[in-house]
């Protein structure tokens, strides 16, 4: 219980400092970005549009930095991210949860098929440790994880969307014929468009899942208890699944609950590369228009899910690995 | 002549180590090998390019010819040119910022680890939340907003997002360093703390820190390209990150310019999997079990009773 305390105590820190950074950062620019914006408006705008902006992102208000930080705090307890400039007047809060459903079910369900092959491979590889799998596995996984995914993606697409037109190389479904809900045209498309991404997304972080196995169960396999299974002559996979895999997989589970946190952001440039409507896309939306309010926002929820993932993965450690319920200290 | 000897001698039998360091295994060779290469490449080979990398030409987006190799980009910049001279930037980044972030972890890591009390406390809170944050997105918002694009911001923004692993690793090897016997008649003869941390320990953690550099150094590469991708470099110089901007920018796939986007990406791949070779080739000089016996899959019962295990085992411990 102490333990789970002091972690909560320390991401309550971090995202202290996450927000801090997120404050601090966008002022440390000279020129308010607000201002830099509403300098682009003027003569497109109405004085009194502008003085409405003015107003509406907090700027000209000559409030010292301490009482900005005060009010920025107030604002994001109360859930307000700002107004988005992309998609004026739609709140930044908004625009996130529209992205993040796209982002959640794309990334969600690749990390899980990523894990499961990754992991099953990995414990493969090591089980037939010196043969011709395992001494070409492995180095071309290096290789695939060393390559920008961005550029994966970028062949994907080229390669099976444009050259040989399997799939559609453009957003997350059809937005001419089909109407986003629970129809099946819709259904059909989204997952038309998903497969590029997700397969992109998959080759992109498999390799860590067999190496992180891999060299695990490694280890595992030269304990004692596996030496005795095989003494006592037991069948090879019941070895190696009951005995070497299930006592090498917790740093992996450890791993995926930690790959939660990053659900969110895992993807940014595969979803840009693919114009999928996910938080990726929004970003570089925003890196595009200057919208600093949106890019604030993605950042800090990007934080607070990987913190949470974070937490996730102690509670998961104390409830799989008894040592760390009994550790004091440290 | 005589006194000359010594450093002479000593400087022969560090290259000396240093060439079976990188004879000792295979993938360590040919690691350092491609390595190797793309340093020559990012060194010495703008000056061997004739075309100026940047001037556009007549020749619109020509596929790869003899006269332009791997063909050009939309306004006839020649695509060969632009690989060997974004070389320059891509490796010299990388492996700069490499080196200075690495050496930020090591200091971070062995300092707390070593010292413990306060200053590990203060040290490892620091290193844990940078630990959480996550990089890609806090190097994004920092890029966005930090006025002025070029190498030296990508630069702080790799660094500043990418130390903290390192840190952690080290910290936990010098905690465990710190009770041995060596460090603690070091102590006995009254050596420096500066002495002891950064002669008596961190020389026996140096396969840690060749691993950390080479990790490193292939994040910045990949970072700074994402970040380059994304517009969030200076556009003005030929790197490969900004050559990827351009030709997403120019719709270069939607063209079937293959050759455009494809060279920077095999570079930064194959320059990548060479570091990432040599780290595992580390790995296993290191530890001995993730070593591959070739040719051979032992019953673990037999290996476990001593029947012969591969003679370059052996050779190598030694």
């Amino acid at each position: 219980m102490r333990h789970l305390l002091r972690r909560a105590a320390f991401y309550a820190v971090a995202l202290w400092v996450a927000v801090t950074l997120n404050f601090v950062i966008p002022r440390l620019s000279p020129g308010n970005p607000a201002q830099a914006m509403l300098a682009r408006l003027h003569g497109k705008a109405s004085p009194q549009a502008i003085h409405a902006l003015e107003i509406l992102f907090g700027v000209n208000t000559h409030a010292s930095l301490w009482e900005q930080y005060v009010q920025y705090l107030g604002n994001l307890l109360h859930g307000d991210l700002g107004v988005s400039v992309t998609y004026l007047p739609t709140p930044v809060s908004q625009v996130i949860t529209r992205d993040l459903f796209w982002t959640l079910t794309l990334v969600g369900v690749t990390l899980v098929i990523s894990f499961v092959i990754g992991t099953l491979l990995g414990a493969l590889v090591a089980w037939r440790h010196g043969s011709a799998l395992d001494s070409i596995l492995p180095p071309m996984f290096t290789f695939l994880s060393a390559i920008p995914y961005f550029w994966v993606a970028l062949i994907f697409l080229y390669v099976f969307g444009f050259t040989l037109g399997w799939f559609p190389i453009y957003g997350g479904y059809d937005a001419d014929t089909t109407t986003p809900g629970m129809n099946l045209d819709f259904i059909v498309s989204a997952l038309q468009h998903a497969v590029l991404p997700a397969f992109t997304i998959i080759i992109g972080s498999i390799a860590g899942w067999i190496l992180g196995m891999r060299n695990t169960m490694i280890t595992t396999l030269a304990e004692d208890y596996v030496l005795m299974a095989e003494a006592k002559g037991l069948p090879e996979r019941r070895i190696m699944l009951t005995y070497a895999a299930r006592n090498a997989i917790l740093p992996n589970i450890t791993s995926f609950a930690l790959s939660l946190g990053f659900v969110v952001s895992g993807a940014l440039l595969t979803e840009i590369v693919f114009s999928y409507p996910g938080i990726g896309y929004a970003l570089l939306q925003a890196v595009e228009n200057h919208d600093y309010s949106l890019i604030e926002g993605i950042f800090l929820l990007i934080v607070i899910a990987v913190l949470a993932a974070n937490f996730l993965a102690d509670l998961a450690y104390v409830v799989l690995d008894p040592r760390v319920r009994h550790e004091r200290g440290r | 002549m005589a006194a000359l000897n010594p450093p002479a001698s000593g400087f022969a039998t560090r290259l000396g180590a240093l060439w079976r360091f990188t004879t000792l295994n295979r993938k360590v060779s040919v690691g350092i090998i491609v390595i190797a290469f793309f340093v020559l490449m990012a060194t010495v080979g703008p000056l061997l390019v004739r075309q100026d990398p940047t001037a556009f030409t007549e020749d619109l987006l020509q596929p790869p010819s003899p006269a332009h190799w791997l063909g050009t980009t939309q306004n006839g910049q020649d695509v060969f040119a632009q690989v060997v001279d974004g070389a320059r930037d891509s490796v010299a980044l990388g492996f700069i910022v490499g080196i200075l972030t690495t050496a930020i972890s090591v200091v971070v890591g062995v300092v707390s680890g070593y010292f413990g009390g306060v200053i590990d406390e203060l040290f490892s809170l620091v290193t844990n939340v940078f630990l959480v944050l996550p990089t890609l997105p806090l190097a994004i918002l920092l890029a966005a907003f930090l006025p002025y694009k070029g190498p030296l911001t990508l630069g702080i923004v790799i660094g500043v997002t990418g130390w903290s692993w390192g840190a952690r690793v080290l910290r936990s090897q010098t905690l465990s360093m710190r009770g041995r016997d060596f460090v603690e008649a070091a102590q006995a003869r009254g050596e420096s703390s500066f002495r002891i941390v950064f002669f008596e320990i961190l020389p026996n953690e140096t396969a840690l820190v060749a691993a950390e550099l080479l990790g490193t150094v292939i994040y910045c590469i990949l970072a700074e390209a994402g970040l380059e991708f994304l517009g969030l470099g200076n556009l003005s110089s030929v790197s490969w990150g900004t050559m990827f901007f351009f030709s997403q920018n120019s719709d270069a796939l939607l063209l079937g310019a293959w050759w455009w986007f494809l060279p920077p990406g095999i570079c930064i791949a194959v320059l990548g999997a060479a570091l990432a070779l040599v780290n595992f080739g580390i790995d296993e000089i290191a530890n001995p079990r993730l070593r591959t016996e070739r040719g051979q899959k032992p019953s673990l019962l037999k290996r476990a009773l001593g029947i012969p295990a591969a003679p370059q085992l052996q050779e190598e411990t030694a």
